[in-house]
């Protein structure tokens, strides 16, 4: 699972108000190289969740993104700032470890980097 | 033809690892599924800019109709309730994420962050209740419902299906207009049992109108703009309107004493041998015949 799925995956239990975002716990974690697009970046960068997207990078000890998401205009000139966002969003894998929801602290275990969101009887 | 798969178990049991990995590696449904994805993703009508997009792949199995979107140069998530076939996605190194999940318990994503949704030969799994506590309509409003709140404005889903009949094609086309989907029916190759295949196009409309035609309270659909479909596909627009019954009862009134005489002086002229009219032709008789 990579981080960007991350910062669109929000807690489906029934009657849960903060599902998002999920807690990582890594236990796990591998880096597979993609190719940089920067216009897949800037079409993604209005969607993300920045402060998600931080505090996931740095649960799985990437720590190199500003705290803020930078305005358009810098957006267009700062390659090194693109480069971090991309290597951040779509480098890093969580192969083995757990999604936890901050509310309920149910835990979505994730295995081979596919996180199990299937819902028990009761949570729907 | 074998029976549906749909009939003979759940698709997390159907799909186990056997199953998973001959469904993958035959060439004849590599083939099909690679063609059914080509062809929802040009339905999908995404921008041609050269930007990836970031699409979402329901009912992903093995990741076959991932690998399309990949050529494609887009990104996508794909979600499956079946382990195995998600296990043989991950050998198959497939680029997409993938998620293990039921989409009858709603998909779980933020608004606003797909561009653009297919399914290639999944939906109609909704449509059974596998455990005593499903209830089909429930399962699809859950589906339907998140589905529409993750899609960004203006993107589309679109859904190939193989609807058992024309009540459950009905059943989705209904849940989906509630859920504030517009959208239609394009079928291609309509003609031919062998060829046809459905897609359901949905669309998240920009502009809500407020004023209903009154017979129902939901939004209006917007009918399909591009009819430059290939020239073997119909098309079918629906909105959520109330669409008179496919099949009428046999009118009666063409029945009346009236033109059963002017028949039976038709059939005499001809020569033919007619019983004599009297009070009793075409006497309405009791309600048992």
């Amino acid at each position: 699972m990579r981080l960007i799925v991350h910062n669109m995956l929000s807690c489906n239990i029934r009657g849960v108000a903060n599902k998002f975002p999920l807690r990582i716990e890594p236990k796990k974690i591998i880096v597979k190289e993609v190719d940089f697009n920067p216009d897949f970046l800037k079409h993604m960068i209005a969607k993300i969740d920045w402060k998600a997207l931080v505090d996931g990078a740095r649960s799985m000890g990437y720590t190199e993104l500003p705290d803020h998401a930078p305005d358009t205009t810098t957006l267009e000139s700062d390659e090194s700032f693109l480069r971090k966002f991309h290597h951040s969003l779509l480098e890093l894998h969580l192969e083995e470890g757990s999604l936890v929801c901050s509310e309920t602290g149910r835990k979505f275990p994730v295995n081979k980097g596919i996180p199990n969101m299937l819902l028990h009887e009761d949570e729907v | 033809m074998a029976n549906r798969p749909e009939l003979l178990a759940p698709p997390e049991i159907f799909y186990d690892e056997t199953e998973a990995r001959k469904y993958t590696s035959s060439s004849r449904i590599v083939d099909i599924q690679a063609k059914l994805s080509e062809r929802a993703l040009e339905l999908l009508a995404l921008p041609e800019d050269g930007v990836p997009r970031f699409l979402l792949d329901i009912g992903c199995g093995s990741g076959l109709s991932g690998e399309t979107i990949s050529e494609n140069g887009h990104h996508w998530l794909g979600l499956d309730i079946s382990a195995s076939m998600l296990n043989v996605a991950v050998e198959r190194e497939v680029e997409g994420d993938l998620l293990l999940g039921d989409m009858g318990q709603g998909l779980g994503l933020r608004p606003g962050v797909i561009d653009g949704a297919i399914s290639i030969s999944a939906v109609q799994w909704l449509c059974n209740a596998d455990k005593s506590s499903h209830e089909p309509r429930l399962r699809l409003k859950a589906f339907f419902g998140s589905l529409y709140r993750c899609l960004s404005r203006g993107a589309r889903a679109v859904f190939q299906v193989y609807p058992e009949n024309i009540k459950q094609r009905e059943l989705i086309l209904r849940q989906a207009l509630q859920a504030g989907f517009g959208g239609g029916l394009v079928v291609d190759y309509p003609h031919s049992t062998k060829k046809r295949k459905e897609f359901l196009v949905l669309t998240c409309g920009s502009v809500q109108t407020s004023i209903q035609t009154g017979k129902n309270e939901h939004d209006e659909g917007c009918s399909e703009d591009d009819s430059s479909e290939d020239e073997e596909s119909g098309m079918v627009s629906m909105s959520d309107r109330n669409r008179p019954k496919k099949r009428q009862k046999p009118n009666k009134e063409g029945k009346s004493r009236e033109w059963m005489l002017r028949k039976k002086e038709q059939s005499r002229r001809k020569g033919n041998d007619v019983p004599a009219d009297s009070k009793y032709t075409g006497r309405k008789r009791k309600s048992r015949f």
